[in-house]
């Protein structure tokens, strides 16, 4: 809350000097205004120069330890109207009216500075000066402390992502022993998922091979973990039919991964012989050169069956597009909204977003797999629930409200 | 064993790593910090393997003389040949003459670009093959992207800049920027969240397995 | 039927001819610059008006993490972003996030700094790249010279002049992420987020139909949008005539054929029995 007095201060400065420029503008035309040497400033009517008031030093909440908080008031001349406080410098002490050393300059219009240097000892007292710079003078504070860097335990503001989060996993754990218990789990057909073995047996048919793209993800993602599923399930069929899968990848660590699970599924069929270890190859970490890469592959080895599953970026179209010339069928899959449009315009099925992680639920349709399924639906619910209660509580704009919003974004 | 120990590592690494987002205290956080290093290494040690799958592939096909088998000749010399001057140069990339630069602004950078530029034709081809009215929905989908189309360049607001303030393109494309794609897109974004914390509490947990290899 | 196989033919038209009209349509006003009027719209003023409001000697982090793909896109507006701080005698702090781009961030910064007399060091400083953005953003909350005790140049950041007494996001007036990838989300989540640093993101527009969301919830204070994002701001910093307006009539051209050829698409589907498909 501004100070009645500022308020007043730049409200009369405002008046005055809308006078002087209508009485300005109106009185004569402005070429015809004579030179004058008087050449009004603004900042004339600014209130004086003065130090931050109230400055206060506190531990860094949250924090791991070696933080501290310095806060103020802004010094006189540091807001909307005047912009006359050029910057604020920050010192630090070990010792209360002396050894006062600066670590920081901060532009103005700012009201607090986080200390996290490295040289502060938790369980030491610190003191704190902040000084306003303004264009000729340099205004300091008296000090504030001592203020003693602390690490915490636990993360305060982020006690309702805990929350949420012990909630949904205990949904989650619920609803699998439910599942197992033998209720029945009710998923939505996916089309996609359904032309998986269609798709397999048109390559087996033609006798040409399938190519399978695990997306330009590490192997730590989601969407990756889930074209690992889908991958598995492709390789087991493939190895059942002796239709050749050509896998080129992105990353070093996901070729090995689906060099194991293609593996594998050759080993489960019964044909650990029919696995070509370089049909599922490394080809490089750049984005386009890999995409030329697939491009080739594509275009030379004619796949009846293209299989995009993972994280695409821009190169979804150019990989569609061509697989589309190239004559094959495409199953797209991704959790990368932006290109979820352009693989719809390319591909033949395209599963968007959290499909792509239900496939191994959807496939394997195992109790356990499902149960997570619902759990999500059930904290779709909550996300409404809690999305109408926002709604609400913005509408009416109450100051419960207001604390309420803080509360839940963690601020 | 060979899945057993895997699995019990996955679930007390990802336990921690999910627990340590809400402890700030420096010991979680340094062993935060610690893993996170160790994801770098083994990131740069399984790149010597990805490389050397990729030379075993292309060897492979030279010396048996598969298919194009001479563009396997291109790749391999290619990758020798940059990662030597690479090496070689202390200054490979500082020095803006040197070679590896070269290779970079003249074969790398044009060649990238190139490769983007594409999209442009596709999206062409795409539209004009895929982008069809065949239901109500359908239209109304390719109504509101003309309109974005035409509101996010120039000559949208060359054709309707004489209409009142509203009634432009551009006004009309803010609108649905702002309120039908960014409902749609928050809509979204929560599924795939939560998606994200179902998989990954599979996976902690055991469930979801596949990343071992082999399925179940 | 005659004219049923005409429509046909036409939806069976070869890409080839597809292609070859949006090349010349592309190619032929990069030659012949018309200039259509470039309208600014709010969210790309709202970066221009905070940089313009910031005193001179304060310091703006403009990070670059585009590549040679997304240079096209984004290089206009990093350009324009630097080249306006430096008319403002601001001071810039950019650090390359994307491997491919290193070189290409250091190039323009060199060029858009003699063309103001900037001094490095004094004026501007290059951070360079490191792995794995994320620690990196949430170590240079802390301080810059955690993750980078050095700059690109292999300089001490205490050795230069620009970097005295400055040690975090505190000292960064704002922040205007120019970003080709997903890690605009991560300069939302830590910098912002976490350490309350004011950002603007300038990004491609395929990805800025994503962050109108973060605009709307004031988590960014503006937002710079592809090609026609670039041509806004350099209409604002007083330069119609740079790379980025002067594509804008390709850009423009090339919208209207693609709707064209949805619309003989389309034309052709209803009018040629709905067609068979592939």
């Amino acid at each position: 809350m501004r100070h009645p007095k500022k308020v007043i201060q730049s409200r009369l400065a405002f008046f005055i000097y809308s006078v002087i420029a209508f009485s300005r503008a109106f009185s004569q035309p402005s070429s015809e205004l004579p030179e004058t040497n008087f050449i009004f400033r603004y900042e004339m009517l600014a209130p004086p120069p003065g130090p931050p008031a109230t400055v206060s030093a506190m531990d860094l909440p949250n924090d791991p330890g070696k933080g501290i908080i310095v806060s103020w008031q802004k010094a006189p001349g540091d807001n909307d109207v005047f912009h006359t406080v050029v910057g604020y410098a920050i010192y630090r002490s070990q010792f209360a009216d002396s050894g006062f050393t600066l670590i920081s300059r901060i532009p103005g219009g700012s009201s607090s500075y986080s200390d996290s240097d490295t040289s502060l000892v938790n369980g030491r007292k610190y003191y704190f000066k902040v000084a306003a710079l303004y264009k000729n003078d340099t205004l300091y504070s008296s000090p504030a402390g001592p203020a003693v860097p602390e690490p915490q335990l636990f993360h305060k503001q982020r006690i309702v992502v805990l929350a949420l989060m012990l909630l949904f996993s205990g949904s989650a754990l619920f609803l699998i022993s439910r599942a197992r218990r033998g209720k029945n789990v009710y998923v939505r057909p996916i089309a996609g998922i359904d032309a998986v073995d269609e798709a397999i047996g048109r390559a087996t048919e033609m006798g040409r091979p399938i190519l399978f793209v695990p997306g330009l993800g590490e192997a730590s993602r989601v969407a990756t973990i889930a074209a690992f599923t889908v991958l598995a399930r492709v390789a087991r069929k493939v190895a059942e039919y002796q239709t050749r899968i050509i896998v080129p990848n992105y990353d070093p660590v996901v070729m090995t991964i689906c060099q194991e699970v293609v593996k594998e599924a050759y080993a489960a069929a019964g044909r650990p012989e029919g696995f070509n270890e370089r049909d599922v190859y490394f080809v490089t970490q750049d984005q386009f050169p890999y995409t030329a890469s697939v491009n080739g592959t594509m275009l030379r080895e004619r796949p009846a069956t293209n299989f995009y599953m993972g994280k695409f970026y821009a190169e979804s179209l150019i990989l569609s597009e061509t697989g589309f010339v190239a004559g094959s069928i495409q199953i797209a899959g991704t959790d990368e909204l932006v290109q979820i449009p352009f693989f719809v315009a390319a591909c033949d099925y395209t599963l968007m977003g959290e499909e792509l992680y239900a496939a191994s639920a959807y496939l394997s349709q195992e109790p356990q797999q499902l149960g997570t399924i619902k759990a999500q639906d059930w904290g779709k619910v909550v996300a409404i629930l809690l999305m109408i209660v926002g709604a609400v509580v913005y509408f009416f704009s109450t100051p419960a409200g207001d604390s309420f919003s803080a509360f839940v974004q963690g601020g | 064993m060979k899945r057993e120990v895997p699995l019990v590592i996955v679930f007390v690494s990802g336990a921690f790593m999910a627990f340590q987002y809400f402890v700030p205290h420096y010991i979680s956080a340094a062993v935060y910090q610690y893993a996170l290093n160790w994801t770098i290494i083994v990131g740069i040690f399984t790149l010597v393997v990805g490389i050397g799958s990729l030379v075993g592939l292309h060897y492979d096909r030279i010396s048996r003389r598969k298919e194009q088998w001479r563009y396997s000749i291109v790749t391999l010399v290619a990758l020798t040949f940059v990662t030597v001057i690479g090496l070689y140069s202390p200054d490979a990339i500082q020095n803006p003459r040197g070679l590896f630069m070269h290779v970079y602004f003249y074969v790398l950078a044009p060649v990238t670009a190139t490769m983007f530029a594409l999209l442009a034709f596709f999206i062409a081809s795409a539209a004009y093959r895929a982008f069809r009215a065949r239901t109500v929905l359908a239209s109304l989908l390719l109504l509101s992207a003309v309109i974005v189309m035409l509101g996010r360049v120039p000559i949208g607001e060359y054709l309707t800049g004489w209409l009142p303030e509203g009634l432009r393109f551009s006004d009309i494309a803010k609108f649905i920027l702002d309120y039908p794609n960014t409902a749609a897109k928050r809509a979204i974004y929560i599924g795939v969240g939560l998606g994200v914390a179902a998989t990954s509490l599979k996976i902690i947990l055991g469930v979801e397995r596949t990343w071992l290899g082999g399925g179940q | 039927m005659a004219q049923a196989s005409f429509w046909q033919k036409l939806m069976d038209i070869d890409r080839r001819w597809i292609y070859l009209v949006i090349g010349i349509v592309t190619f032929v006003p990069m030659l012949h610059y018309v200039g259509m009027p470039v309208q600014v719209t709010s969210e790309v003023k709202a970066v221009y008006d905070r940089v313009e409001s910031l005193p001179p000697g304060s310091i703006v982090m403009v990070p670059m993490e585009f590549d040679p793909a997304t240079a096209a896109e984004l290089e206009p507006m990093a350009k324009a972003v630097v080249r306006h701080c430096f008319s403002r005698g601001l001071k810039v702090m950019t650090t390359a996030f994307m491997i491919d781009g290193v070189v290409l961030v250091e190039r323009d910064l060199r060029e858009v700094a003699a063309e103001y007399g900037k001094e490095y060091g004094k004026d501007y400083i290059y951070l360079g790249y490191k792995p794995y953005m994320e620690i990196v953003l949430l170590n240079m909350g802390e301080n810059f010279r955690k993750p980078f005790p050095r700059d690109y140049y292999g300089n001490r950041l205490d050795d230069l002049p620009m970097m005295q007494g400055v040690n975090n996001y505190s000292n960064i007036s704002c922040i205007v992420g120019i970003n080709a990838t997903s890690g605009a989300d991560y300069w939302i989540n830590y910098a912002n987020g976490r350490y309350g640093a004011p950002l603007a993101l300038g990004v491609t527009a395929v990805m800025a139909t994503d962050y109108y969301a973060f605009l709307q919830s004031g988590q960014i204070f503006g937002l710079i949008g592809g090609l026609k994002g670039a041509a806004e701001y350099e209409k604002l910093i007083g330069r119609p005539k740079d790379v980025a307006n002067r594509s804008m009539d390709a850009v423009s051209v090339a919208h209207v054929f693609i709707i064209l050829f949805i619309v003989i698409g389309n034309i052709a589907f209803f009018a040629g029995g709905r067609g068979k498909r592939r």
